[in-house]
């Protein structure tokens, strides 16, 4: 029996310890955020956060997160304002919009250790995130944007 | 596209707007408690096609046609909100947004009180629903005006009876309506049900506002309907839909197309806690439209389960007549037919006298492999079979074709089938084929549980409907003075025909159309000719189809034929163009009318000049010729397609090991008038990134009939770490009566020759073979 903490509710589950995190939140706690994209670490669209870390839901099980807390997309903010949601919106983003919730978690990780990032690093830290539709200029532009508050 | 196979220039029957009726919409959920749906209303046969013509589009051709009744795509609740349908599915390009945005506009309707509702499949309702060929705005941007200066007259006409005035002295204005003198005012909720139960005035009654009295259209002030869902995770797309007692499917598909099991041990897979059955899917091979490809279904409590049972699962497979095919052969073959004469669709004066009289010929030959769409949402629909009825949730471009599909794959009744459009996370073309739906909705029924099934990115990439693949061979012929005098192109690329109709091995007009017949140049002899190529694989449009091949060609010869002579190439291929002028399908030797999207070439003709036109911006904003270090270059391209004019010049810099960087590019567009400019620059922004991943990055490889590539480590997508840094967007701007033309697709076709064109400017290494991959490598 492996306990999670998921966006500051505790969660049982007994099923495969081996279950990644990405179908545990989407299958059984309905968390429908975090999105499946590629099943290997790939892509990003599965980012979550594990005490405060970004990480792939898609290749963290479980047994890897049992006894830790779980940050999704749903859990990030109470009204979706978080300064890295806010800036999204201000930038017009999204697209088609399946790849954000990973874009905004890792963006929000990526911020919370560090603050104010380089252009460098922002490109460095965000590239294990693929934006099919290709959002990537407004992507930096709202991490520059959160980073800085402006 | 599909539509185009089935009806080939056959009228279809008029829309029938009066048709309408209400049990569809106001028995979805969502819909509950609006007025004007719960109001049984009498509407009369609406005349569309009158309506249309002042703005004639193919729209009132395609399929079921077009529907601009607002009592079809407007509801208003007491409380004044205003709930508007989007009909058409949305994949990224904002036309969820737009259209409902036209008609809030043009009814006067304050933005911040409109919801928009999610139409499900049902053409005979709300008209045409197929989402592609960039034509959501072309076709629709209209009839959204229509309806909502249809809801706003009948507003005023409520209000003025209510006030027992005419309806001359009365006017629409931001969500009220207003007694011109007296300064009365009602609310649109106020006047919901009187307006409502009214008939749909007659378009003669119609007046529409002035475009200096748009709030929202043409701004770029209306952000996606979807935006804060998206960035809080609320959005739902494919799987995202849940059901009580639904099952979690994922299947074993036969490797090769037209493959079939032979056998199967699925003792250890039924092993794997939670999985609880295996079923089997019917086979189909090359022609089979969107049947699904048949396998060996394993269906299990959790999408986890369903993955480890797969994965226990042992077959063996029989591979059938394709599983022989591979790439590097198939390139030989294409190669081989581009170099003899095929069937010629265009013969302009006497090319072939011209190049054997010509004082030299140049030659150039480009390929393009097979390219899967790669959404980063994987196909996946949730299907629930019971009671004799099936009810579909799928991020499906077509869903009304859906409906039809699974009815027929089903053996049931359109009637008893519903299909739930989500968001689609991202389509390209691969959402339009609807196997992955039938697949849901057949399991469904064999197991009488909801279940959803989940492609994974490996199944996405193994068993697509692939972009096609491409030999395309360019002979321009010189005289004495290094004047071009004649242009043969030929083409040897499978068809997405084979995918509807046994493979004859020539492509559908459409194909033919997407830049093979219809070189814009000023030169005495052209000839274009499709050659023979039998398909192997499902083969389907991918975003901007054949153009890309063919405009990578193009505009990668004439470079390379300025070169040559030592030209600017931006000079060379505005005086290839020549002198502004609308082309003559008869004059340029073409057997019938030049395939234009199929719009009416009188509304929407092939104009040089706009062509010229964007070049020139595009250069002139990217200062092209001016110098830079060594290492970098400047390319240019411009094509017309989706009837679309766009130019773009691509800024590359190639580092030393190789890596082309793309620092800048300047997108000049020219797509008539435009409702919603800030879409448009997402748009060309994303069709860079799209287009930089075509050229550099990918490709799909067969071997023995099987797809070698699995996931993004080697079917690579452009990063965050190497993208188009910047995307200037600089629109030509155009009023109202300049048709809307496409956005979504135009983007991508010119991209890959102005990057190839600069690489080649940056480094003198001429790209020849998509992608290109390591070839700049030291």
């Amino acid at each position: 029996m492996a306990t999670i903490n998921v966006n500051g509710v505790d969660r049982q589950f007994d099923g495969d310890p081996d279950t990644p995190l990405l179908w545990f939140v989407r299958d059984q706690l309905d968390l429908n955020g975090t999105k499946y994209g590629c099943g290997t670490g790939l892509c990003g669209a599965c980012t979550v956060h594990v005490d405060g870390v970004a990480v792939r839901g898609c290749l963290a099980t479980v047994a890897d997160a049992d006894g830790k807390s779980v940050t999704t997309i749903e859990g990030l903010s109470e009204d979706g304002d978080h300064p890295v949601q806010v800036a999204w919106r201000d930038q017009n983003v999204p697209q088609c919009g399946f790849c954000q919730s990973g874009q905004i978690m890792q963006a929000a990780a990526l911020l919370a250790a560090n603050p104010n990032p380089t252009d460098q690093e922002i490109l460095d830290e965000m590239q294990g995130n693929i934006c099919r539709c290709g959002c990537y200029q407004r992507i930096v532009t709202a991490v520059r944007q959160a980073s800085t508050g402006a | 596209m599909l539509q185009y196979l089935n009806k080939h220039h056959a009228i279809s029957p008029l829309p029938q707007a009066g048709r309408a009726i209400i049990e569809n919409v106001s028995r979805r959920s969502f819909l509950k408690g609006t007025t004007g749906l719960v109001v049984a209303m009498q509407l009369v046969p609406f005349d569309t096609a009158a309506a249309f013509d002042s703005y004639p589009t193919n729209g009132l051709n395609m399929p079921n046609g077009v529907v601009n009744d607002p009592h079809v795509f407007v509801a208003i609740d007491p409380d004044g909100t205003v709930t508007i349908v989007a009909h058409r599915s949305e994949m990224g390009t904002g036309s969820r947004t737009s259209l409902p945005m036209i008609i809030a506009d043009e009814m006067e309707a304050d933005w911040d009180r409109v919801k928009i509702v999610q139409a499900p499949g049902d053409e005979p309702k709300y008209g045409n629903q197929d989402t592609d060929g960039s034509r959501s705005l072309r076709h629709h941007i209209q009839p959204a005006r229509e309806i909502g200066a249809a809801a706003r007259r009948m507003l005023e006409q409520a209000a003025a009876e209510k006030w027992g005035v005419g309806v001359d002295e009365v006017v629409a204005n931001n969500h009220q309506v207003v007694h011109k003198t007296l300064g009365n005012r009602l609310g649109y909720g106020d006047l919901a049900e009187a307006a409502m139960a009214m008939d749909t005035p007659a378009r003669d009654d119609l007046d529409f506002k002035d475009e200096s009295e748009f709030r929202y259209i043409g701004k770029g002030n209306v952000q996606i309907t979807d935006l804060h869902d998206i960035t809080t995770g609320k959005a739902v797309y494919g799987a995202d839909v849940k059901l009580p007692g639904m099952l979690y499917a994922v299947v074993a598909r036969p490797p090769v197309v037209g493959g079939t099991v032979k056998s199967v041990d699925d003792a250890a897979a039924l092993a794997v806690p939670g999985v609880q059955r295996i079923e089997m899917i019917p086979g189909t091979g090359l022609g089979a439209k969107f049947k699904p490809k048949g396998g060996v279904a394993v269906i299990a409590d959790s999408t986890w389960a369903a993955l480890k049972g797969r994965n226990a699962l042992e077959i063996e497979w029989d591979d059938g007549e394709h599983g022989s095919f591979n790439t590097a052969d198939y390139r030989k073959e294409l190669s081989a037919s581009a170099n003899a004469p095929g069937k010629s669709v265009r013969s302009q004066g006497d090319t072939e006298g011209a190049l054997a009289n010509a004082a030299k010929v140049l030659s150039y030959e480009y390929y393009q492999p097979h390219l899967a769409h790669a959404p980063m949402e994987p196909p996946a629909a949730l299907a629930n079979v019971a009671g004799g009825k099936c009810e579909v949730w799928a991020p499906v471009q077509s869903p009304y074709g859906t409906r039809v599909d699974v009815a027929d794959y089903l053996g049931m009744d359109e009637k008893d089938v519903v299909i739930n459009v989500t968001l689609l996370g991202g389509g390209f073309g691969r959402k339009s084929k609807c196997d992955f739906a039938i697949e849901a909705a057949y399991l469904s029924q064999q197991v009488g549980a909801p279940v959803m099934v989940q492609w994974t990115r490996e199944d996405d990439i193994q068993h697509s409907f692939y972009h096609t693949t491409s030999v395309e061979k360019i002979d321009v012929g010189l005289d004495a003075d290094n004047k071009v005098v004649a242009w043969r192109h030929r083409s040897a690329a499978p068809s997405f025909l084979s995918t509807f109709v046994p493979d004859e091995g020539f492509e559908h007009e459409i194909e033919i159309g997407m830049g093979l017949e219809n070189l814009p140049y000023d030169i005495a002899n052209i000839s274009a000719e499709q050659c023979k190529a039998m398909a192997h694989t499902r083969v389907g449009w991918y975003r901007s189809v054949s153009n890309i091949p063919r405009a990578f060609a193009v505009q990668s010869a004439t470079a390379e034929v300025a070169n040559e002579l030592g030209r600017d190439q931006k000079d060379f291929l505005l005086e290839m163009i020549g002198p502004a002028r609308i082309l003559d399908w008869q004059a340029s030797g073409l057997p019938q009318k030049f395939w234009n999207q199929y719009e009416p070439y009188e509304e929407f003709p092939f104009d040089t000049g706009r062509l010229s036109g964007v070049i020139e911006l595009a250069a002139d904003r990217a200062g092209w010729g001016k110098s830079l270090p060594a290492g970098e270059g400047l390319g240019i391209a411009g094509h017309r397609s989706f009837v679309s004019y766009i130019a773009m010049v691509v800024h590359a810099k190639v580092e030393d090991d190789g890596t082309v960087r793309v620092p800048r590019v300047d997108v000049a567009i020219d797509c008539g008038f435009v409702a919603n400019p800030e879409r448009v620059r997402s748009q060309m922004q994303g069709a860079c990134v799209f287009g930089m991943t075509a050229a550099m990055l990918s490709g799909i490889t067969f071997e023995n009939g099987r797809v070698v590539e699995s996931n993004f480590h080697d079917y690579e997508m452009v990063r965050a770490d190497n993208f188009p840094e910047v995307v200037h967007t600089h629109i030509v701007p155009h009023p109202f009566s300049v048709h809307a033309t496409g956005v979504g697709e135009p983007g991508v076709p010119p991209f890959l020759p102005a990057l190839s064109n600069a690489i080649f400017n940056a480094t003198g290494k001429r790209i020849r073979d998509l992608p290109v991959g390591d070839q700049l490598k030291a």
